[in-house]
């Protein structure tokens, strides 16, 4: 029999019985489907993970103190930072931007609601790309009075103020009266969380006016520095340039008290994050995949058993061993073949309506890979050749006389 | 007559047994069958229900295997061969006819008549299909499904997908059992005609005595073995 025949055979009896067909078609259907949206789904979310940090730029190093327990105050101050701009000793930093953060209530007019203050220097809006859209960013001068003045995002700016300019209108933290100097540009929400939300106070005021928690020392804590350096190529002396200056200031011999971190080094947690969160959500569309190649089988079966007196009729007329055999194996790969074009079909059409519908205050990104697609359509083939030898191989086997005598 | 005794042997049966076990039991369908067969016969097998008909021509159709004996069809023992010898010895020599006609439902007349030219030589497959529905007179009903032929109708069918790869050996088995008696003239007319004018051998098992008198030899069978064997004396037709 040629190949040409056997596929005729084969698509002719899938033409006969459209119902069952489809039927089969479907585990198949859904399951292609269900591992190309969410791969294209997965891939968009790592897209923009991906962008939207390497858009606060990729020649950031963070100094974080190394947490030695709970309720131990943070063992970097604000001197720390500005030690760290010494041209001799760490030559390669080019800014810095400490930051001290603390969850505050804010109140404007009837709006009552709860959010993070962000403590930061004027260098802030620089090192991490905080444009103002109005108004201004927290000088120097608001820090070295402990001002109480604050940017909004653009977000909290509208839940806060609605239509109102809020360039000038007052608003309590924590029962404090705070004036807004500016409003910043919409950077849009991010799976780290809604910078749009984030309201920036100066540093200073955050520790001695917000904060609960403080050093007896009187040197200003911060959470993080975060520091602009000159060369993505220079990162490894950078960091051990920031580490010498921290252990000299520290009078540290032993174990350090802090630790430094690339920006790089945070894209690749969170792609690595990200990328087993979409193998989990691949693996579960992918079991889909394999029932949808048991229900073949399952589909096989019954038309093996429904069709046993045409394969005794077969025999009789010269059919081979391998004649069935083929036959029903290429039935069951048409099928699962049939099914993963559709369900491609159906995945590339899902993600694409999905690309840039927002979702709980998420906006989808979506990428499909042409890649994923051809694996899965290949796959699914795979799967239906695999799950139809079974079926096949009973077709074959049957004697003719008791396939004709079936009834 | 004479000219028959001087044809070549086609078929020859020594002491076959074919013995079916169903569990505990052995049913013997056949029990010691001799029988020999020449190139151009036209043969009627009677008897009654059980006696082994149906086995005798399923291992003369090479469907089954003798559990014991030799069965020679044109010089090769067939006992011994395998599974994929035999479907081409039934590809290439042997035309079936069923009492249930055994056409594929969903193919027309025509498919079905290709489909034995599926799996051998597939030459001219559609000229051949046409040209032996021609020769069974339903050239007009080639596009036509099975359920839309008369029962009569469907058994030319199956006798020209029997015909259509030129078998030497056209083996049917109560090939009129289901037919009207206006049918089973036409059916048995045709059956005679292939064996007078293409010299195709012909084995008939029937039950009916008035379509077994129109053979030129008749066989009857008991409790699996050929307990008559006769050749009908030319009263119609018998000289060529
Ligand atoms: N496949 C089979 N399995 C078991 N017994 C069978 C089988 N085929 C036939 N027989 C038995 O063999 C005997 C002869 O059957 P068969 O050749 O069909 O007789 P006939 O065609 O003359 O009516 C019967 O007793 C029948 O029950
Ligand atoms: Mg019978």
């Amino acid at each position: 029999m040629s190949p040409l025949t056997v596929l005729i055979t084969a698509l002719s009896s899938l033409g006969s019985n459209k119902l069952r067909t489809g039927l089969a078609l479907l585990g198949i259907v859904i399951g292609v489907a269900a591992v190309i949206s969410t791969m294209a789904i997965g891939r968009g979310a790592q897209e923009v993970i991906t962008s939207r940090i390497q858009s606060l730029g990729t020649n950031l190093l963070f100094v974080r103190p190394e947490s030695t327990g709970q309720n131990t105050p943070s063992t970097l101050t604000l001197e720390d930072a500005s030690a760290l701009l010494d041209p001799v000793f760490s030559p390669s930093v080019a800014a810095v931007a400490p930051e001290l953060s603390t969850f505050v209530r804010l109140v404007a007019g009837r709006e009552n609601t709860f959010s993070q203050v962000v403590g930061v220097t004027p260098e802030y809006q620089f090192v991490r790309d905080y444009p103002v859209s109005s108004g201004q960013f927290i000088s120097a001068v608001h820090v070295q009075n402990v001002s109480e003045v604050a940017v909004l995002g653009s977000q909290i700016a509208e839940t806060l103020f609605g239509f109102r300019n809020p360039v000038g209108q007052n608003f309590r933290v924590n029962g404090r009266q705070f004036i807004v100097i500016g409003v910043l540009e919409s950077k849009g929400g991010t799976s780290l969380g809604n910078l749009d939300n984030q309201v920036l106070v100066p540093i200073t005021t955050v520790y001695y006016r917000l904060d609960s928690e403080r050093m007896s020392t009187g040197d200003v804590t911060v959470q993080t520095i975060n520091a602009q350096i000159r060369s993505l190529d220079e990162m490894d002396s950078s960091i051990q340039e920031i580490a010498t200056v921290l252990r000299l200031r520290h009078r540290l011999s032993g174990d350090d008290d802090f630790t430094i971190t690339s920006q790089q080094e945070t894209i690749e947690t969170l792609e690595e994050t990200t990328q087993t969160f979409v193998i989990f959500l691949a693996a579960i569309a992918g079991i889909s995949l394999l029932v949808g190649g048991i229900g073949i089988m399952n589909i096989m079966m019954v038309s093996v058993t429904e069709r046993t007196r045409e394969i005794g009729v077969r025999k009789a007329m010269g059919a081979k061993h391998r004649d069935i055999l083929y036959q029903f194996v290429s039935e069951a790969t048409l099928l699962s073949l049939g099914g993963g074009i559709v369900g491609a079909v159906l995945g590339v059409a899902v993600a694409m309506a999905l690309d840039g519908r927002s979702l709980g205050g998420q906006t989808f990104q979506t990428g499909v890979s042409g890649d994923i697609t051809l694996l899965a359509v290949t796959v699914a083939a795979v799967i239906g050749l695999f799950f139809g030898i079974y079926p096949a191989a009973r077709a074959a086997a049957l004697h003719p006389i008791d396939a004709l005598r079936y009834e | 007559m004479a000219e028959l005794q001087r044809a070549r042997m086609l078929i020859d049966l020594q002491n076959v047994t074919k013995v079916y076990s169903m569990g505990e039991v052995d049913v013997a369908a056949l029990n010691g069958v001799n029988l020999s067969i020449r190139d151009g016969e036209l043969i009627s097998i009677m008897g009654p229900s059980g006696s082994g008909k149906s086995t005798l021509m399923n291992v003369i159709g090479c469907l089954d295997v003798p559990t014991s004996g030799r069965y020679v069809l044109e010089e090769q023992e067939v006992g011994s061969l395998r599974d994929n010898r035999l479907a081409e010895i039934r590809n290439r020599k042997i035309g079936f006819v069923f009492q249930t006609y055994n056409l594929l439902p969903r193919l027309t007349a025509l498919a079905n008549v290709q489909l034995p030219m599926l799996y051998g030589n597939g030459n001219n497959a559609k000229e051949r299909a046409l040209d032996a529905l021609d020769r069974v007179g339903l050239a007009d009903r080639a596009s036509h499904r099975p359920a839309e032929l008369s029962g009569g109708q469907q058994q030319r069918v199956g006798i020209a997908r029997a015909l259509a790869k030129q078998p030497s050996l056209l083996l049917a088995d109560e090939p009129t059992g289901n037919l009207d008696s206006g049918s089973s003239e036409e059916i048995l007319t045709i059956l005679k005609g292939l064996n007078r004018d293409e010299g195709i051998t012909v084995i008939i098992v029937t039950h009916e005595a008035d379509i077994a008198s129109q053979t030129h030899r008749i066989i009857s069978m008991r409790d699996g073995v050929v307990v008559n064997d006769k050749n009908v004396v030319a009263d119609q037709g018998g000289s060529e």
